[in-house]
């Protein structure tokens, strides 16, 4: 597995998108620590364009990556190798190199201008949700035909994820305003890890008074040992998840 | 040694394999032949794992395909299009396939290696290599880690007549070490040196499996793609794709 997963390595670091990704990093972290006086708004600015890009490019780049191992796949089942092997050498393969873009590219300034606990914390929100997007990103391209479908559902997940995911909370939250919802949104963030990682930083930041009753309420949650574990549990869940649905389809697929 | 029992596929409409029943013997060459999606290469993806048969068994070396891809460092196999990464160099794939192998004691086979010249343009990326070329390192390849199975899907399409012959000398050399060879080509003329065996297929049905000798009795023709149409004409009328191929052959004969 270890020498799959060097070979897919050294595969992706020669395509020079991920080193792409790594100085996109590196030019908006410093660019926004070098434009903000306070580093905790920079992190905030920062922690934006994460949330937004970060998804995105784990999703995309991981799906056309898929599509164009094909061959690879191809010649490894041609050989005695058990497909739960292939893919999940191929899944190892481009989150470690999403993962390292990450920790270089907005690992490195952060600890340089912001090593607090906050920055810390966004760092770690970053690597799970790299590793979510990427899983996801997984399970769809296995499960899609070809790369034109695979490629336009993986934006599906995003637009859903990134944009949909919020108005539709925020249609419930208004249609069913006359009742306590508090309980009822901090279950719905669980749903979408976007937004568990915002509230999760956002409560770092110490910005949750902003957040009214709502606010305490997450505070509350979040500050106790249980609620960090059951955020862990549910971030690992979605890791683990879509993989194992990708190495389910993957397994019963025809190639 | 190859034992099929009632393997039947169906790709949504296409019925590609349907009750297929074989039994394939060590020191065998197979000629699979039949009309153009009559299910052949469906067959051998079926033996090799890559497409996973609706219904039925298939056993390699009296052991059941079942999950447990070990059974594939037996099997040699030529692609009918040799698909590899684009950006690996043609040294590399060959450094890599025996590392994913631990090959370092085993005894490899390289003569098509060399007789092919393959080391010369060990630098040359796979991407930029011809039609041909790319047989002849899928051809390599197959033969590299001396298995007892080779399954050779068209092989020699697209192979210069040098080479082709070269090919079969190999098929020859190798059929003498009483392995299990299986062949599929449109290009009868080719197999007549060295088939033992005919499988004919016709829209995903087994039409016979028989001895070369026998078939040459029964028809009268030395020939064996003679002996195939003489069979095809009698059982099958109308069927004139035989005849086609053969016109083809003559064709090219009398230039």
């Amino acid at each position: 597995m270890l020498k799959l997963t060097r070979y897919i390595l050294y595969d992706i670091l020669r395509s020079k998108i991920v080193i792409a990704y790594t100085l996109f990093l590196l030019i908006v972290s410093f660019s926004m620590f070098r434009m903000e006086e306070n580093s905790g708004k920079a992190l905030l600015s920062l922690l934006n364009i994460i949330l937004i890009v970060l998804p995105l490019i784990s999703l995309v780049f991981s799906t056309i990556h898929y599509y164009n191992s094909y061959e690879f796949i191809e010649l490894m089942l041609s050989q005695p190798m058990s497909r739960t092997r292939i893919i999940i050498a191929e899944y190892a393969g481009v989150t470690i190199s999403l993962l390292a873009a990450f920790l270089i590219g907005a690992g490195i300034p952060v600890l340089i201008f912001s090593p607090t606990d906050t920055g810390i914390t966004m760092l770690l929100t970053g690597l799970a949700l790299t590793m979510i997007f990427t899983s996801l990103a997984f399970a769809v391209s296995v499960k899609a035909r070809d790369k034109a479908r695979g490629i336009g559902s993986v934006l599906l997940v995003w637009f859903y994820f990134a944009l949909i995911y919020d108005g539709l909370i925020l249609l419930i939250l208004f249609s069913f305003s006359d009742y306590p919802l508090e309980k009822v949104t901090l279950a719905l963030s669980f749903l979408n890890p976007l937004d568990l990682g915002r509230i999760f930083i956002m409560l770092k930041m110490d910005v949750s008074a902003l957040m009214g009753y709502t606010g305490a309420l997450y505070k509350d949650f979040f500050g106790s040992t249980a609620g960090m574990a059951l955020v862990t549990g549910v971030m690992l869940l979605w890791i683990i998840i879509p993989v194992w649905l990708a190495v389910r389809y993957f397994k019963k697929k025809d190639l | 040694m190859i034992r099929i029992e009632h393997i039947s596929k169906r790709f949504k409409k296409l019925q590609a394999l349907d009750d297929i029943n074989a039994i394939f013997n060590n020191g065998q060459v197979v000629s699979l032949i039949g009309p153009n999606g009559s299910g052949k290469t469906t067959l051998i993806k079926s033996i090799l794992g890559m497409v996973k048969a609706d219904s039925g068994k298939i056993f390699v070396n009296n052991t059941q395909i079942n999950g447990d891809p070990s059974y594939r460092s037996n099997i040699g196999y030529m692609p009918q299009i040799g698909r590899y990464p684009d950006n690996m160099k043609i040294g590399h794939l060959f450094a890599m396939m025996k590392d994913i192998r631990n090959a370092k004691d085993m005894v490899l086979d390289e003569e098509l290696l060399k007789k092919y010249d393959l080391e010369k343009i060990f630098e040359k990326p796979m991407r930029t290599l011809s039609g041909g070329t790319r047989q002849k390192v899928s051809a390599a390849l197959a033969f590299l880690f001396n298995p007892d199975i080779l399954i050779l899907d068209e092989p020699t399409a697209g192979l210069d007549p040098l080479s082709s012959e070269i090919l079969k000398e190999k098929i020859i050399a190798e059929k003498k070490k009483n392995k299990l060879i299986l062949i599929t080509s449109h290009i009868l003329s080719d197999l007549e040196e060295f088939t033992t065996h005919v499988m004919y297929m016709q829209e995903g049905k087994l039409i016979f499996l028989k001895e070369a000798e026998t078939l040459q009795e029964e028809t009268g023709e030395i020939k064996i793609s003679k002996a195939i149409a003489r069979i095809m004409k009698g059982e099958q009328p109308g069927n004139d794709w035989i005849d086609k191929v053969f016109h083809l052959n003559s064709n090219k004969k009398t230039i």
